[in-house]
């Protein structure tokens, strides 16, 4: 198949309703549960295990009106909490057994509490990720909240979850994540080959399918590239930052690469990117998941990690792709995203990185002023 | 309108007390001596700090110091200009602000950092807030990880409790090496008596106000005894504070004297106060002779009036104890209503009123829910405002004024009527 017919299947998937989207999963496993998790990162492998589908919920997108949710979440909080109570109170989470929130900020912590008030029938857990990356007992602390909220699974299918299970997990999401890094090699290598948009698309397909369904639709998606052959254009190299948790609507990432702009590496989707190497599949699986969150997992700004300085992973992260310039594109309201900007800034105004800085809404639609600023900015780099 | 005066005793001893510590702190700027440790106001483990008399150092009070003495809007301006947003939590913002003015506060001059100590607990902001200072300051940060709790119990689990035992042992091994002494456990214990017995006298003094007329109001007077609560915790002076204050407030229950001169609400308030406004935001509610008999913000820093206090032969464990349970911030959303419920029912509320503050999502994110909780399914008047803790920009009188007047109104009514 052609890639851009792998592309359609894959937004054909993601424009889906969540219900619509999962039926072939339901069909397939009539007694089976599926989990919702709010970004940005989750343990999947420990639902995987249990023979539980996990189910990345986004939010709403730009296809949901806000209109009951805005009583609960005042104006100043951003829009990915709101559309996803919305989500809730529209009926729409009905499509999930239950659903998994982190400690990333503040309202992602009480949209916790406030799903778990508004919809008593959904099963809903809290994962409290450590956030002292220096003390040697954080990995031994991860372990037992893994082991907890495995505990918790155990309640909502009965079914008790061994090592094996744990590892053939482990291996599959190493499959889909070794896939998904290639993709990403891809754009830095050739950008012209793949653009961010459609790489999205791809990576997002798969927070709503197994792993090893994920894994065949993107050796699909690579076969099909190695066919594609364009040539290079005159555009800048540059990296996005800041799009974590709420993501852009895809027509903000379009009217970035048409102002000119590659996009060679991001921070969207971030989940099922997080670790940077396999998670090795020998030993005890909790353990090694553990200390992959502690020593093999990206970087973002809902992850405190005082090895490093805050920026250093960004400016390694240009540095390494050859990029021109850094987009940080920021959700609205997003504190995390926010509070990291005033270091960025002096980080790249210190490195000679040039920037721009841009906020978003999940929910908007018109895209014609980011557009002009990003043109404005490509041609300021070009002319310069 | 003649005006209310708040002033008491126990006012006038708590300004002397702030004020010779903000005093130590400048004499601890100056000198170059003195240890000292920034840190968070919520749950902290100041005991520990204090045993190696290192100096603590709240950026949280001063930015709501400079909040009420209005010189905070010129500060978050310049945090904005190097880059923070204005959605940004504004204690950041004044206090980045501070630092980039060199420390010099209008009420003291605030000591570099030797140890960017963040207790975690709860707000993101704080992880994103220290680990800014410590870029800034270059000086050493330890980030406390304290689990929020999770569970449906709402209690903190025994393993979490041995995990924040053990990150303070290594707190300790960093005390001891940044002021070279090792840990003196009789001092530590002495400490712990020390704010175990402040913890007894808090606990009654928040319980004062069942009775009716309320001695004082738990809102805006319980913000005066905060200051030694959180700044003096752990010390001999914190300790004879409370004595005082117990006595004072104890006199004029049996006085049958509150803060108005005509109790006619009571009334139980959810979230931080408009600091640059305080007084005017407590005149409209005196004006209507509306009481706090309870509030949520007056148990960011502990809750020892559910049973809470520091346990001398179980040092660590009971300081983690305190970080992970007994705290406002680390709590759930959930475990904030069904204390808020308490007050309503314990304190005999007539009223809710939820102060919405944009600059802290950590509390304000949902509160809409907790409206409609409250009006909703217990039938509780709820009342929702909005303005900010600290950046008056936010703050408008009329349209506060008009919300009040009109909840009150329809209160009065609803008492007429059922009565
Ligand atoms: S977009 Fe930002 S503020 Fe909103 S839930 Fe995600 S991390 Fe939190
Ligand atoms: S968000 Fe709230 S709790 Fe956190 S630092 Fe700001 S005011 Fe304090």
């Amino acid at each position: 198949m052609s890639v851009e017919g792998t592309i359609e299947r894959a937004r054909a998937l993601v424009d889906a309703p969540l219900d619509r989207a999962l039926e072939p999963w339901r069909l397939a496993n009539p007694e089976g549960k599926v989990v919702g998790w709010f970004p940005v990162y989750s343990p999947l492998e420990l639902a995987h295990a249990g023979g539980i589908l996990p189910v990345g919920v986004m939010g709403g997108g730009n296809q949901i009106e806000i209109a009951h949710a805005d009583s609960r979440f005042q104006s100043f909080v951003c829009s990915i909490v709101k559309s996803t109570l919305e989500l809730g109170l529209t009926g729409r989470l009905k499509a999930l057994d239950g659903m998994v929130f982190h400690s990333i900020c503040d309202p992602a912590k009480n949209l916790a509490s406030v799903v778990r008030r508004n919809f008593p029938e959904l099963w809903v857990e809290f994962v409290h990720f450590p956030q002292n990356l220096t003390s040697p007992l954080a990995e031994d602390y991860l372990v037992a909240e893994y082991r907890r909220i495995l505990d918790r699974l155990t309640d909502l299918t009965g079914r008790r979850v061994g090592d094996e299970d744990l590892r053939r997990s482990l291996a599959a999401y190493n499959a889909s994540r070794a896939r998904i890094r290639r993709l990403y090699e891809i754009r830095r290598e050739s950008p012209q080959l793949l653009s961010a948009t459609e790489s999205y698309l791809l990576v997002r397909a798969g927070i709503l399918m197994p792993p090893e369904e994920h894994a065949a639709l993107l050796d699909e998606a690579l076969d099909g590239l190695s066919g594609r052959d364009v040539k290079p254009k005159d555009r800048i190299r540059v990296v996005i930052e800041g799009s974590f948790c709420e993501q852009p609507p895809l027509e903000l990432l379009q009217s970035i690469e048409e102002a000119g702009c590659d996009i060679l590496d991001d921070d969207l989707l971030l989940g099922v990117r997080w670790f940077l190497r396999d998670v090795p599949i020998d030993g005890d699986p909790l353990r090694a998941l553990a200390r992959s969150y502690i020593d093999g997992s990206v970087h973002s700004s809902v992850k405190h990690d005082l090895r490093r300085t805050k920026a250093q992973p960004l400016l390694d992260k240009a540095r390494g792709g050859r990029a021109h310039a850094v987009v940080v594109l920021a959700a609205k309201f997003c504190e995390p995203a926010l509070f990291d900007y005033a270091l960025y800034r002096k980080a790249l105004d210190e490195a000679g990185i040039p920037h721009v800085f841009l906020e978003f809404e999940e929910k908007m639609w018109i895209f014609d002023k980011v557009r002009t600023e990003v043109e404005t900015f490509v041609e300021s780099m070009l002319f310069d | 309108m003649s005006t209310v005066r708040y002033q008491g005793r126990m006012h006038e001893f708590q300004k002397e007390l702030m004020g010779r510590y903000y005093a130590e702190l400048t004499r601890g700027a100056e000198t170059g001596q003195g240890h000292a440790a920034w840190m968070l106001i919520s749950g902290n483990p100041v005991e520990l700090v204090r045993a190696f008399d290192m100096l603590p150092v709240y950026p949280e009070v001063n930015a709501l110091q400079l909040g009420v003495r209005r010189q905070s809007l010129p500060l978050i301006q310049k945090a904005e200009e190097l880059g923070y947003s204005i959605d940004n939590c504004a204690y950041v913002k004044a206090d980045i602000g501070l630092f980039f003015s060199g420390l010099k506060a209008p009420f003291a001059t605030i000591p570099r950092p030797e140890l960017i100590l963040c207790n975690y607990v709860g707000c993101g902001v704080y992880l994103q807030w220290f680990e800014h200072l410590a870029e800034y300051t270059g000086a050493p940060i330890f980030n406390l990880d304290i689990p929020t709790v999770r569970g449906p119990s709402g209690r903190a689990r025994p393993d979490d409790v041995r995990y924040v035992v053990g990150q303070l042992e290594e707190l300790i091994a960093l005390c001891e090496r940044i002021t070279g002494k090792p840990l003196d456990q009789a001092k530590l214990r002495q400490i712990l008596q020390w704010s175990k017995e402040t913890g007894d006298l808090w606990a009654e003094i928040k319980s004062l106000t069942k009775f009716v007329p309320s001695p004082f109001d738990a809102y805006f007077d319980a913000v005066t005894l905060m200051g030694p609560l959180y700044c003096l915790r752990g010390t001999e002076d914190g300790l004879t504070f409370f004595r005082e204050a117990r006595s004072e407030l104890a006199e004029r229950v049996r006085q049958g004297l509150g803060p108005l001169p005509d109790e006619r609400f009571r009334i139980v308030m959810e979230g931080p106060p408009p600091w640059p406004y305080l007084r005017i935001f407590r005149d409209l509610f005196t004006k209507w002779g509306a009481v706090a008999v309870a509030s949520t913000y007056s148990t960011v820093g502990g809750l020892w009036e559910f049973g809470f206090r520091h346990d001398p032969d179980r040092p660590l464990e009971s300081i983690a104890e305190h970080m992970l349970e007994y705290n406002l911030t680390n709590r759930s959303f959930h475990q904030r209503y069904q204390q808020i419920r308490q007050y309503v029912e314990e304190w005999g509320a007539d009223a809710l009123v939820i102060h919405s503050v944009k600059s802290c999502r950590l509390f304000s994110a949902g509160q809409g829910d907790m409206r409609e909780y409250f009006s909703k399914e217990l039938g509780v008047p709820t009342l929702l405002i909005e303005s900010d803790l600290e950046d008056p920009r936010y703050f408008s009188e009329a349209q506060m004024r008009n919300r009040i007047d009109a909840f009150f109104e329809a209160l009065e009514h609803r008492k007429l009527v059922k009565a």
